[in-house]
């Protein structure tokens, strides 16, 4: 199937991947909508059914809280991660060549029995926009809604981009990387007033386990597959941790 | 001439026929709905973006609680995606594992929707006659897991432990006779796989029992023939899978398409509607749970001759045994770190899939290298469902929208995950 992607030379197409035996697209944002259709309509491809959008957020991607690198480690957590952060705390600004929001499209072709991937990155950081697939696939609707609600992406060409998941009057958009996992608000009844009542959180973030990254990637694990966390001795070899 | 206008009708969110927490905006002509808002996210926790901040291996609980009566099945797309991302090999005896239990959750599944669905439509009985086999299989979920709902028994490499020799046994108590309690007894005295056995060969006598009280009757016909219909197209194109998409006439199972665990040594067949009403999506959940009955069998069959591992070797991924771990320094090193730091994976994406009892379920994970996900996104087959449901309930009467949710088989928290 991808070489019949690539054959099919689809205008907006920027990579064909096929990473883990997955196909995946990587797509111009300007031409998501004609690079849908065509998947859609051409024969070789036919995938006719959408079967899932997910909005990403690289804000903290491949950021960890625990140096295991060099010599030794260290003993302290260092650096917030969404679920150490609490409210009103700021975050790293965002330092990529890269653009901050994408969007995932999950395709299926029942005819051909494949599954593709699409990625479209939505350009503008501050106000992200992609243009919306409704007109393709019908299931874009509520999917795109949802990506919307959670990350703030505009779907251009959606008619009904309302929130779907989050509380009416919500503010903010809980999923992106600068949003605390505690939350900024929290509700109660207040029996004086008589009616719930938004109040700030007070709870405080709890998240046990660090964030760590290791380089021992397990899938190439052929070559190398001894003592990869033989972290106890601490010296000996917290290998490969560069980068 | 009186004033004609349309109202709009709130429905739930506490409505016993809303399936948990569906609130819905109803326009209405008269008693004919013009459109059908679902407000949704009433149970809307987050989970991930709670997976986001565990270790992979502490997630799985979470998955448990997202479709709530199909436990398993959610572990099972969620470990999918951690090993594909891995590449870790399953024996083949947890392989087997798994599909039995994939296959006795989806029971219980349609269990749980029939009932639900008969009490919704006025078929008070079929609560009740589903609640007795759902609780003998959620003793098999008991027996094996320790818990009869939020199993957490899948692991990335295997499923958590063997299949338990023992039976959770009915004790006599001020509620229950001594001689109730025996009779009871009476299945649970071998392992869990006498047991199961005895099941799968009671359990096409209780669809028939089922089938005697609904499918011919006059009732349940009327409030079900040619409610709710959906063309095949539509049904693509809106995003349906499993037995919405099959009740459409479109033959698509990926248990048969894109085998997955051994799925591809069983025999079964996929049931298929015609019409794409209510009425043949019932027919098909009936037809699956008598395949999934034959599924159990084969699997029963293989599993009691074939004794072995039931997770991997690899203590990177997998814990060591405890005994093992008393004497070996590197079994106790293995053991502190997986439970303090857990493991990484290589950076990268997988999206895995499962035929999950409503549908597809799938697991997009997006991994940057570190021992939690960058992002994990569960798609749940309900949620393309219920976004249909406007275009499903169009120009159905009130009490049609009931009969709707109920075949589209929601749970809420899928939907709102």
């Amino acid at each position: 199937m991808a070489d019949t992607i690539k054959s099919a030379s689809i205008a907006g197409v920027l990579k064909v991947d096929t990473d883990l035996d997955e196909l995946s697209l990587e797509v111009e944002a300007a031409k998501l909508v004609e690079v849908a259709t065509e998947l859609r309509d051409n024969p070789l491809l036919s995938f006719e059914q959408l079967s899932d959008v997910c909005g990403i957020d690289y804000l903290t991607y491949g950021q960890d809280e625990w140096e295991t690198g060099g010599s030794g480690y260290s003993r302290g957590v260092s650096g917030a991660s969404v679920g150490r952060m609490s409210f009103g705390d700021e975050t790293k600004a965002f330092e990529s060549d890269k653009p901050r929001f994408a969007v995932a499209y999950q395709l299926l072709s029942l005819k051909h029995n494949v599954r593709v991937r699409l990625k479209v990155y939505a350009q503008d950081n501050e106000f992200p926009v992609v243009p919306s697939v409704t007109s393709v696939w019908s299931s874009a609707e509520w999917a795109e809604r949802e990506a919307f609600d959670l990350f703030g992406i505009h779907f251009d060409g959606h008619d009904d981009l309302r929130r779907l998941l989050t509380d009416y009057g919500f503010v903010g958009h809980p999923f992106r990387k600068d949003f605390p996992l505690v939350g900024n608000v929290e509700m109660r009844y207040d029996p004086k007033r008589k009616r719930v009542i938004y109040e700030p959180v007070t709870i405080e973030p709890r998240v046990l386990v660090p964030r760590v990254i290791r380089k021992t990637s397990r899938r190439v694990s052929s070559e190398q597959p001894e003592n990869q966390d033989s972290t106890a001795d601490g010296s000996v070899s917290e290998e490969q941790q560069d980068a | 001439m009186p004033e004609i206008r349309n109202y709009t009708l709130n429905f739930g969110p506490q409505h016993p026929a809303a399936h948990g927490v569906l609130r819905l905006i109803l326009e209405m002509d008269g008693e004919v709905i013009e459109r059908a808002d679902p407000h949704v996210g009433l149970l809307h926790r987050g989970t991930e973006k709670l997976a986001e901040s565990k270790p992979y291996n502490q997630s799985i609980g979470y998955m448990d609680r997202l479709d709530y009566v199909s436990m398993m099945c959610n572990e099972h797309g969620y470990v999918m995606a951690i090993e594909n991302l891995l590449g870790v090999e399953v024996p083949e005896r947890a392989q087997y594992i798994r599909v039995m239990f994939d296959e006795i959750t989806r029971i219980l599944n349609h269990l749980m929707w029939i009932g639900a669905h008969g009490l919704d439509v006025g078929a008070m009985s079929m609560f009740l006659y589903a609640f007795r086999e759902r609780e003998d299989l959620m003793d098999c979920y008991e027996a094996v897991s320790g818990a009869r709902l939020h199993a957490t028994y899948y692991r990335p490499g295997g499923v958590a432990r063997d299949l338990p020799d023992t039976m959770p046994q009915y004790e006599s108590s001020r509620f229950r006779s001594k001689n109730n309690a025996s009779k009871l007894n009476e299945a649970r005295q071998g392992s869990l796989l006498d047991f199961l056995e005895d099941f799968t060969n009671r359990f096409p006598g209780c669809v028939d029992e089922y089938e005697t009280l609904l499918t011919d009757n006059r009732i349940w016909k009327q409030r079900l023939v040619g409610i709710g219909v959906v063309s095949p197209e539509r049904a693509l194109q809106l995003g349906f899978t499993g037995p919405m998409l099959r009740g459409s006439g479109i033959e698509w199972d990926l248990r048969k398409k894109q085998p997955y665990e051994v799925y591809d040594r069983m025999k079964f067949d996929i049931p298929v509607g015609v019409e794409g009403d209510s009425y043949d999506r019932y027919l098909v959940r009936m037809e699956e749970m008598r395949q999934s009955n034959e599924i159990i069998k084969q699997c029963i069959a293989w599993l009691r001759v074939n004794p072995g591992p039931v997770l991997t070797e690899d203590h990177k991924v997998a814990p060591p045994r405890r005994a093992e771990m008393k004497g070996d320094m590197e079994s106790l090193i293995h053991h502190f770190k997986l439970f303090t730091e857990g493991f990484c994976l290589p950076e990268g994406e997988s999206y895995a899939a499962i035929e999950h009892p409503k549908g597809e379920f799938g697991c997009y994970l997006i991994s940057d290298g570190a021992n939690k996900p960058y992002r994990l996104k569960v798609r749940a087959a309900g949620f393309y469902h219920l976004a249909a449901l406007n275009e499903m309930v169009n120009g159905h009467m009130l009490s049609d929208v009931v009969a709707v949710i109920g075949t589209q088989d929601v749970v809420f928290g899928e939907i709102d995950r």
